[in-house]
């Protein structure tokens, strides 16, 4: 079993198979906060899928766009948890 | 925000994101990247910066509002795009090319200062509407 086998067999239905899970918790999640942490892991298995790729396709630049998206999700989880501290400070 | 290792990251992060943003749009001709690439990540830089240290410090890196950032990019794209007309005697937004690469940069050309002008005006667009928003928030 060579790297392209174990990534095709092992490493990307691995990936799927918690992309539906955290998938589920986004859409049950009790809490908004759960609803929060879901959606930055979803985009953290995003990343993981999109290195894998870059693996696959020997296409460097997919990295770069990871590297962007992993920017942009944890702008995305700061902002969420500023707004929602100054929420509960509210209430 | 009162998380100390926020603050702390986001003060190391500030510049190596603006740097990673010039990595971009210098990158941009031929490869993907470019002005409007570049210029989301630089204000993506900012606002981290504003949401770890509260926008009032984020806003003094400005000496004008970033607005007025608008006028300026649109103002070099247009420059770049007569460059050829005035020197060159060819048509509007013909490419101009140095002969040699410059080191570290690269080739220089009016595309590069076309590409310049949109990371401006994205970093000016981007700012104001951020701003904006969490200054009425």
């Amino acid at each position: 079993m060579n790297v392209h086998d174990f990534l095709y067999y092992v490493i990307l239905p691995t990936l799927t198979l918690s992309v539906l899970l955290v998938f589920y918790r986004f859409l049950r999640g009790p809490s908004l906060s759960d609803r929060v942490v879901a959606l930055d892991l979803l985009i953290t298995i995003g990343i993981g899928i999109i290195a894998v790729y870059a693996i696959l396709t020997n296409q460097s630049s997919f990295l770069d766009i990871a590297m962007i998206l992993a920017l942009i999700a944890f702008l995305g989880t700061v902002a969420f948890s500023y707004y929602l501290e100054k929420r509960e400070k509210n209430e | 925000m009162k998380s100390i290792i926020l603050r702390t990251a986001s003060n190391y992060l500030l510049p190596l994101l603006l740097l990673f943003s010039v990595f971009v749009l210098l990158r941009g001709h031929y490869l993907p990247g470019g002005g409007f690439i570049g210029g989301l990540v630089a204000s993506i830089a900012f606002v981290l910066h504003a949401f770890a240290h509260g926008l009032r410090k984020a806003q003094r890196y400005f000496p004008i509002h970033p607005g007025f950032l608008m006028p300026i990019g649109l103002t070099l794209s247009l420059l770049s795009g007569f460059l050829p007309i005035l020197i060159g005697d060819q048509a509007f937004l013909t490419g101009l090319w140095m002969a040699d690469p410059l080191p570290v940069i690269g080739m220089v050309g009016t595309a590069l200062f076309f590409d310049l002008g949109v990371y401006i005006v994205v970093v000016g667009v981007t700012l104001t509407i951020i701003f904006t928003i969490s200054e009425t928030a």
